[in-house]
């Protein structure tokens, strides 16, 4: 008896938490500055990304034709870009600033013009 | 066997950056032994490339230094052509036509002993298979050459820069077969190091290669890619990259976009040539010595 009242209370605890975490992973996710870009041979669409600084963003990539690549040392991430899926690329930027990115993933003649730029307002 | 001498005295050459090996003041404290030997290295040859401004002998440069290659006067066991050995297309047709056309070139050399291995030029964009077809079929390999273990990476026909999974587990069978002390040449295109990783100028996974090295105590790493002459140690790896045949690229990290060395027509050819390294295993040393395009001794 004793037992099954406590398997009732962990039961209603546990949801009561998930509930918590879901609705305030719902107000996180309302912030966030989520972004998609495309990429092909040999240019990102948008190649200018604005984001506000100390809100997370979530940079959301495909690929239209082949296998291309994201790296943004200034901010440190870096991604894949594969075709026929999307790669995630989530950050908080910390700083104001201008972040040069470009593909590092050898994809062709125009391979090492392949870049672009994260701008971070204030 | 044991080669702790070698190894000491490799270290002392190895870790002054090649600058003594090019003055031929070490050459007093060799100790000559039966099996030495030369080999040559020559690298990014771009076959196919035909900018002028950048050089406009795009179609005689690698000739030239063919005809300077079968005129040495102590001609290499072996030639290696270390990557890149065709510039870049988008055209699968037309990267056949530069590999055919580049084999065709290099049927003009009088060592009939050559070795290729592919750059990302020859093989990223379609994962080596126009190379295997036409150069291959292998694009990492191992051979030996009079007590010398040489081991050939690609980390290039995997577009993500890296070497992978498998040929790293090949390379840690590879190796358990040998002595501690057994001198290996490790051949690879980009450098296994982070030289400059925005500029491409490493292997992503290029520290586990080199975690695989470290316990072998006498192993020399030779690339290309980089279009210039250039000495590096980790640890105790000595790495040492070859000048390209095409056209120089700047200093590591000297500019903020990296691109070709334009033709400076008061000095044709700067910038380009080839090596040769005269092995000597008892004690392990390698010799390394600069050519220009004709063939002439760099000083
Ligand atoms: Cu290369
Ligand atoms: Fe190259």
């Amino acid at each position: 008896m004793r037992l099954k009242r406590r398997a009732v209370f962990a039961v209603r605890l546990a949801a009561i938490v998930l509930v918590v975490i879901f609705i305030g992973s719902f107000s996180v996710a309302q912030e966030k500055q989520v972004i998609k870009v495309t990429a092909k041979k040999f240019e990102y669409s948008p190649s200018t990304i604005t984001v506000k600084k100390g809100v997370p963003v979530v940079l959301e990539f495909t690929s239209l034709d082949r296998l291309h690549g994201f790296d943004c040392p200034g901010l440190g991430i870096r991604s894949d870009i594969n075709p026929g899926k999307t790669n995630t690329v989530e950050f908080t930027p910390q700083k104001a600033g201008t972040f040069e990115f470009h593909c590092d993933n050898f994809c062709g003649t125009g391979h090492d013009k392949m870049r672009g730029t994260i701008v971070v307002t204030e | 066997m044991k080669l702790d001498i070698g190894r000491r005295h490799f270290l002392k050459v190895a870790g002054i950056g090649g600058a003594l090996l090019a003055s031929g003041l070490w050459k007093n404290s060799v100790i000559a032994a039966g099996d030495d030997f030369v080999f040559l290295q020559i690298s990014d040859t771009h076959w196919g490339f035909s900018n002028p401004q950048i050089n406009p002998d795009f179609a005689g440069t690698l000739k030239e230094e063919i005809a300077s290659i079968n005129t040495l006067k102590s001609p290499p066991d072996f030639i290696m052509f270390s990557g890149d050995l065709t510039h870049v297309t988008d055209d699968d047709q037309e990267r056949r036509k530069r590999l055919t056309e580049f084999r065709k070139v290099i049927a003009e050399l009088k060592i009939k002993d050559v070795r290729l291995m592919p750059g990302e030029h020859d093989a990223s964009l379609d994962e080596g298979e126009a190379y295997k077809e036409l150069l291959g079929p292998e694009m990492h390999y191992v051979f030996d050459h009079k007590g010398v273990h040489f081991i050939v990476l690609d980390n290039v026909s995997d577009p993500r820069t890296v070497l992978g999974e498998a040929q790293l587990e090949w390379l840690a069978a590879d190796l358990k077969k040998l002595d501690k002390a057994a001198p290996i040449v490790v051949f690879t295109h980009r450098p296994l190091f982070d030289l400059v990783p925005g500029w491409e100028w490493y292997t992503r996974d290029g520290s586990e290669a080199l975690k695989l090295l470290m316990p072998y105590e006498n192993v020399v790493a030779l690339y290309g890619h980089i279009h210039q002459e250039h000495h590096h140690m980790t640890g105790h790896i000595a790495h040492h990259a070859c000048k390209g045949s095409m056209y120089p690229l700047p200093a590591p990290g000297s500019v903020p976009v990296k691109a070709p060395v334009p033709w400076d027509p008061a000095a044709p050819y700067r910038g380009l040539g080839f090596r040769t390294l005269d092995a000597h295993v008892k004690p392990v040393k390698y010799d390394l010595t600069e050519y220009s395009v004709n063939g002439e001794v760099m000083k």
